[in-house]
């Protein structure tokens, strides 16, 4: 798919000689709209080519977060510095050195796919030939050569969000945000769009994105914060997370198929004791054990017989099930 | 001149409120780079050239009107004591009004379609731009489009003999101001806008202003209410591009043009101000 293809000069390449400042740190960060509160005080770093997640629901004050990170909106209270520079009094100067690639793609629907990219990088002053050489080596990495002088329109939704990545990166920043990066697409074009992330972080680009799907989290992350109703209430790499929150394996059974009401409680009792603990969603049980064969034998034994039973490996939705008593996607 | 005008840090040019300086538009200098979005829209406009032209069309109607319609049932109309005929004296109100419109259709329609819906702005804002340079900077694709169209009226007034005095050529210059001035009162009414249907208090806004702006007949005939004519920002460019074609210069224009150039600075600052509440919260 991808056989032939150079790193291009123009992305960033680069190594730390020496320990920099963390890229991003906040300080009891706080936003609020009025009465509601967004963010409630919360604490982060971001280390130079790290690849940091904000994992949660809908709600949960991610995109509030990642617009105050990006400085497109003010922040309520606390601290935030990015490039060791103050995010409240340096925005246009922190904006200067970081790409974003919005929730919804924004593309310019009056301007060619091409236009696009070199519209963008004047923007940030860049020279109009260098934009054209930028655009036609970016346009390669998102594998959208073909298309270069076609209309935005039409182009599919992972082709979009592709184009906006581009976009994002023609300023060559240090920081790249994305928001929802893989909301909305199909299958094949998350994949796709995981690998061209992949290659920059490989390449030491600083990534920092929000999601609320796990594995996307656990594919592109190297460390991660959990929130919930604007507040931080894990961190540590995906793995951490599991091992801390979550057993090795979960056994889900479901029991009555249709009627909701009936199956919850007499599992509840019955299972009690079986692996280390359970959870019990409107829709299927999930037992948590080191070993989820073993604990569904248990089950058997004991002469339940759930109509459906699934063994599989603990999952980050399984960490936040555990932190807030909700799942992530609802 | 700096230390009477705080900008945030930042540059987004939030006014400082004890300055002693706070009505003028802080904004201003908060620009760096409004050129920007000028050339994002040359690079639209490159390829939709026939939008473009479209535009020349109806100050070329207006004229046809005045030339076969009005002129000749009107005969001559009598300005200061000095007679002139009625095309000399209508064809620059049309000029200005003609500015005046090309400016509110390009900064209303246009402006609130990228504002609420392709969220161009949005995008703008993402990068070292600010909000004075999106508000700036459609105001001067408004403005260059419109001069554009001004330079084209005025050649269409010199082909069909509507061109009283070389002065005329003062003209364009004055209709970017127009055109400036209700770009900006028009791009700040766009950002008040919720839907389409409010397009509607524009309209009803411009078509007023065109037939009562003295655009028309001379603002004597108005009598005793004359004054009302005054509140109209369009009758403050009628009055300096009629004194151009018809080779009258006073120093009262300047006047005139001040009553535009402070419409154009509101404008600019309320505007500038909205993008920033609406968009950076």
């Amino acid at each position: 798919m991808h056989g032939n293809w150079r790193w291009p000069a123009s992305l960033p390449c680069r190594t730390v000689a020496t320990v920099p400042p963390s890229i991003i740190t906040a300080r009891d960060l706080r936003k609020q709209f009025g009465d509601f509160v967004a963010v409630d005080g919360i604490d982060f770093e971001v280390e130079p080519g790290e690849s940091f997640g904000f994992l949660g629901p809908n709600g949960a004050g991610k995109t509030s977060t990642m617009r105050m990170v990006g400085c497109v909106s003010p922040i309520t209270s606390g601290q935030l510095r990015i490039f060791d520079l103050d995010a409240a009094s340096d925005g246009a100067a922190i904006r200067a050195r970081m790409g974003v690639v919005p929730q919804a793609d924004q593309l310019d629907a009056e301007l060619t796919v091409v236009e696009n990219l070199v519209i963008y990088g004047r923007y940030f002053d860049i020279p109009r030939a260098e934009c054209r050489r930028r655009a036609a080596e970016l346009l390669e990495f998102v594998q959208l050569t073909e298309r270069a002088d076609e209309r935005v329109d039409p182009l599919s939704g992972g082709m979009k969000r592709r184009l906006t990545i581009a976009r994002s990166l023609m300023s060559e920043p240090d920081l790249l945000l994305l928001d929802e990066p893989t909301t909305g697409l199909d299958p094949q074009a998350r994949h796709i769009l995981w690998d061209r992330l992949y290659r920059l972080k490989q390449r030491g680009v600083t990534l920092v994105l929000t999601t609320h799907y796990m594995d996307e989290a656990e594919q592109l992350c190297d460390r991660l914060v959990v929130m919930d109703q604007g507040c931080i209430v894990a961190e540590g790499s995906p793995r951490g997370l599991i091992d801390q929150y979550a057993t090795r394996e979960v056994l889900e059974l479901r029991f009555v198929t249709g009627d909701v009401g009936d199956h919850d409680a007499a599992p509840a009792v019955d299972i009690a004791g079986i692996g280390d603990r359970s959870e019990t969603l409107p829709d299927r049980t999930l037992i948590y054990a080191h070993d989820g064969e073993a604990a569904l034998a248990e089950v058997h034994r004991r002469g339940l017989d759930p109509v459906g039973s699934l063994v599989r490996r603990s999952s980050l939705e399984d960490v936040f099930l555990r932190l807030t008593g909700r799942t992530l996607v609802d | 001149m700096t230390s009477d005008v705080a900008t945030t840090p930042d540059g987004r040019g939030v006014p400082r409120r004890s300055s002693a300086l706070r009505i003028l538009p802080i904004e201003l200098f908060a620009a760096r780079r409004p050129h920007r979005l000028v050339e994002r829209s040359v690079m639209f406009y490159r390829r939709a050239w026939m939008l473009l032209v479209s535009g020349f069309f109806e100050p070329l109607l207006y004229l046809l009107l005045v030339q076969v319609g009005f002129a000749t049932l009107v005969g001559d109309i009598e300005v200061g004591g000095v007679s002139y005929d009625y095309a000399l004296f209508v064809a620059p109100a049309l000029l200005a009004s003609s500015a005046m419109n090309g400016a509110i259709f390009d900064a209303t329609g246009n402006v609130f379609e990228k504002l609420r819906h392709t969220k161009l702005y949005d995008t703008v804002l993402a990068t070292p731009m600010t909000a004075a340079d999106v508000a700036l900077g459609e105001i001067l694709g408004a403005v260059l489009r419109g001069t554009l169209y001004s330079i084209a009226f005025v050649f269409t007034m010199w082909v069909m003999g509507l061109v009283g005095s070389p002065l005329i050529v003062l003209a364009v210059p004055v209709c970017m101001l127009i055109a400036f001035a209700f770009a900006a009162a028009g791009m700040a009414a766009a950002t008040f806008m919720r839907a389409w249907s409010d397009l509607e208090y524009v309209n009803a806004v411009t078509l007023p202003l065109l037939l009562f702006s003295a655009t028309f007949y001379p603002v004597s005939s108005y009598g005793q209410w004359s004054w009302l004519v005054q509140l109209s920002p369009l009758y403050h460019g009628v009055v300096v591009v009629r004194g151009l074609n018809l080779g009258r210069l006073e120093w009262s224009m300047l006047g005139n043009l001040a009553v535009l150039v402070a419409l154009a600075l509101v404008g600019l600052a309320v505007t500038a101000r909205r993008i920033e509440r609406l968009l950076l919260r």
